[in-house]
């Protein structure tokens, strides 16, 4: 099912009330994701185009069974959210907000440690895996089934590539922003283990820029434990030194965090590095044919290989998806073993 | 946001921090006034947001009230990298024995800010780090601040005396206090010293503030000093945009800052210079358009701007809306080339083209093209 999300995900949607909030929560329903239940403190009982409203994560999950939540309040509000989202043991949480205080994302990331709770951002457009499931506020339209794997720092540079390897003919398996700033949840060498471990992921996109050594850690990590191919692209080549390039966590600092480091470093790692985004999908197409598997792979929109892979579901259950970003409710067909395996595996 | 040294120290000492007497002066006059107070021989530090000072010779000991007024005066009014000084902090000399260093960050990697010490002081460590890394002790802070147990071992770290150790290990506590207490990023005492008389002074002090966090710290908001920013950059900030500014010839008005980031690597790629990065953010205001065009127009080096937007929560509608506001309100003599894709172009195509403008769609594309009409206007 891809990863981390597919069609056994049932969304919750903090700050649904709000503008944001509000208007993702119809884009990703849309989409065919199916968005359970929204939490506003006080204003429970309403509902926003048919989804109900909570005041609290615990009584979304205790009524509606959601297990992933995406956040979509202020910046001001947002260290608590996560907070209640991970206290109501949500397995998955994202959080679009952008501009939350350092200190703030210290403490959050002390407080998961050893918990079960996946964090997704904040700062970051979120995730999706196309033709079965949306989160966050990527548009739908540009991203088509297939077996690339896409990991960003990045927001609408990620949507660039996506289309771009959609007009390649090149569909993706999941694609997923891990947010623009010094600390995020979930970092590119956690994506990478997950993408390799896939088994509907043929190759992996990861769209780095300056700042930090998250970029030299997942050359590092590809190295030793990645045997897919790998393309990565690093933002920010021309950006001057001590200088915050938009995100929080774009900035060069003391020499350290050059687009020039990382990319040396990928190179070493055996990595091809793209030197403009356009240049991506001819290194994946070339990365697939060194293995062998370009075939299986680039097949516009239809992921072939995945009806033959896994075997563990009757045929029935799979679609071919449909495309996204049109208006009206795709309904599933044969939807009742999974949706059996889903209780299970949600409750705790 | 950068702080000053004084208002850096200002954090300092009300934390409880040792810091030298001193004081702000705007002339030589006022100066000599302070010196006269505090006592000879003193200290003129120019006081500009960039690092550097001394090298440039932006810091200088006086003996007496002649030498300090040439000083002074010398020194308000120069320009350190690009940055002119508009005043100069006066302290006592102090006479010193050793320099240390001390310094807090974000440890981006372990998720906590970090205490560096390092008994190298009074040089950048950035250059300690590189050529003598075992002369830095990292400790990393956690819930808990910086314990008491921990800060003694970076002061016996820093200095083998117990009566130095015993003065250094509470300031590094409260330097700890300082820096989550105002959600710095990097609260520094470079260098810290001990006196020929062994007492322990911060003489220097950097303390940039989280740029995020300063909407609970209007106190520390106020601080700001607009002087000291490029124009561009303050008028950006006000209108909602991520601005920097940039050597090159083409403008770009761009939507996230990755997309911004790659834009200006493509325009370098493909044989143009770019002007700056600019993000106009997420949102859907054709207000922040016209604030970016009003930027861009306004610096005389940028001879053709590219937009270029892909829309998810930004729709192109808006921004072709703003665009146009924007030429309605001014006068735009340089070509504006356009790329297009994503949420509502159809629409941003119609409201374009019935103005008689076009939109390309792909970036490289647009990006050729700009550099081409800037080639052209020059």
């Amino acid at each position: 099912m891809s990863i981390l999300v597919g069609r056994d995900s049932r969304i919750l949607v903090q700050g649904i009330t709000g503008r944001d909030g509000s208007f993702h929560a119809r884009q990703m329903k849309e989409y065919g994701t199916r968005v359970v239940a929204g939490v506003t403190p006080g204003k429970a009982g309403e509902n926003i185009d048919g989804i109900p409203v909570f005041d609290s994560v615990e009584e979304a999950v205790a009524r509606t069974r959601a297990n992933v939540s995406v956040i979509y309040v202020p910046a001001g509000l947002a260290q608590d959210a996560v907070y209640e989202a991970v206290d109501a043991e949500i397995p998955l949480v994202v959080c679009i907000t952008e501009g939350l205080p350092a200190r703030d994302m210290v403490e959050v990331a002390a407080y998961l440690h050893g918990r079960s709770t996946r964090l997704i951002g904040p700062n970051c457009p979120g995730l999706i895996s196309p033709g079965q499931c949306k989160v966050g506020i990527m548009p739908g339209f540009i991203h088509t089934p297939g077996r690339i794997g896409l990991v960003s720092r990045s927001g609408t540079l990620t949507y660039e590539v996506v289309w771009q390897l959609t007009r390649a003919g090149m569909g993706q398996s999941t694609c997923i922003g891990i947010g623009g700033d010094p600390i995020v949840g979930t970092r590119f060498v956690d994506t990478l283990a997950l993408f390799e471990a896939d088994d509907k992921t043929d190759a992996i996109v990861l769209i780095g820029e300056i700042g930090g050594s998250d970029e030299e850690d997942a050359a590092a990590l590809i190295e030793r434990h990645v045997s897919k191919p790998v393309v990565a692209f690093i933002a920010g080549q021309t950006a001057p030194p001590g200088k915050r390039m938009g995100h929080a966590g774009a900035i060069v600092s003391g020499g350290a965090g050059t687009a020039q480091e990382k990319m040396a470093r990928f190179e070493r790692a055996g990595v091809p590095v793209a030197r403009i985004p356009s240049e991506i999908p001819g290194l994946v197409a070339a990365g697939l044919a060194r293995r062998g598997r370009g075939r299986l792979s680039v097949v516009h929109g239809v992921p072939r290989k995945a009806a033959k892979s896994g075997g563990k579901k009757p045929k029935a259950t799979r679609r071919k998806a449909k495309p996204a970003g049109r208006k009206g409710k795709p309904r599933r067909a044969a939807p009742k073993p999974r949706a059996a395996k889903k209780t299970r595996r949600s409750r705790p | 946001m950068n702080l000053h040294e004084y208002q850096g120290k200002d954090l300092l000492r009300a934390a409880g921090i040792p810091v030298p007497p001193g004081e702000v002066a705007l002339s030589a006059a006022e100066a000599i006034e302070i010196a006269g107070r505090l006592g000879y021989p003193a200290v003129v530090k120019a006081q500009v947001l960039i690092g550097g000072r001394g090298k440039a010779g932006g810091v200088k000991v006086v003996r007496d009230a002649e030498e300090l007024a040439r000083e002074a005066g010398r020194i308000l009014g120069m320009e350190i990298r690009g940055h002119k000084v508009h005043r100069v902090l006066v302290t006592p000399s102090a006479e010193i024995e050793r320099e240390y260093y001390a310094g807090i960050v974000l440890d981006r990697k372990v998720e906590t800010p970090v205490l560096m010490v390092s008994p190298a002081g009074g040089i950048d460590i950035e250059e300690v780090a590189r050529s003598t890394p075992e002369k830095i002790l990292n400790v990393h802070l956690d819930g808990r601040g910086l314990p008491g147990y921990r800060a003694r071992a970076a002061a016996r770290f820093l200095d083998s005396r117990w009566e130095i150790q015993r003065a250094l290990a509470p300031l590094l506590v409260r330097l700890a206090t300082v820096y989550r207490g105002n959600d710095a990023s990097l609260a520094e005492i470079n260098p810290l010293v001990v006196t020929t008389a062994h007492e322990v002074w911060a003489l220097d002090a950097k303390v940039v503030i989280d740029d995020n966090a300063l909407d609970r710290h209007p106190d520390l908001a106020a601080l700001r000093d607009l002087t000291a920013e490029d124009p561009g950059e303050i008028e950006a900030r006000d209108g909602g945009l991520s601005y920097v500014r940039l050597d090159g010839t083409i403008g770009c008005v761009v939507n996230g800052a990755g997309l911004a980031m790659a834009t200006m690597d493509l325009i370098q790629f493909y044989g143009g210079k770019p002007a700056n990065f600019l993000d106009i953010g997420g949102s859907s205001n054709p207000d922040k358009v016209t604030a970016a065009m009003k930027i861009l127009t306004r610096d005389a080096r940028v001879r053709a701007v590219l937009f270029n937007i892909f829309g998810g929560i930004t729709r192109c509608d808006d921004v072709a809306r703003g665009l146009l506001a924007a030429l309605d309100r001014m006068k735009v003599k340089i070509p504006i080339v356009i790329r297009l894709t994503g949420t509502n172009e159809r629409e941003a195509r119609d409201l374009l083209g019935a103005r008689g403008m076009t939109a390309l769609s792909d970036m490289d594309e647009a990006v050729r093209a700009v550099i081409a009409r800037a080639a052209e206007a020059a």
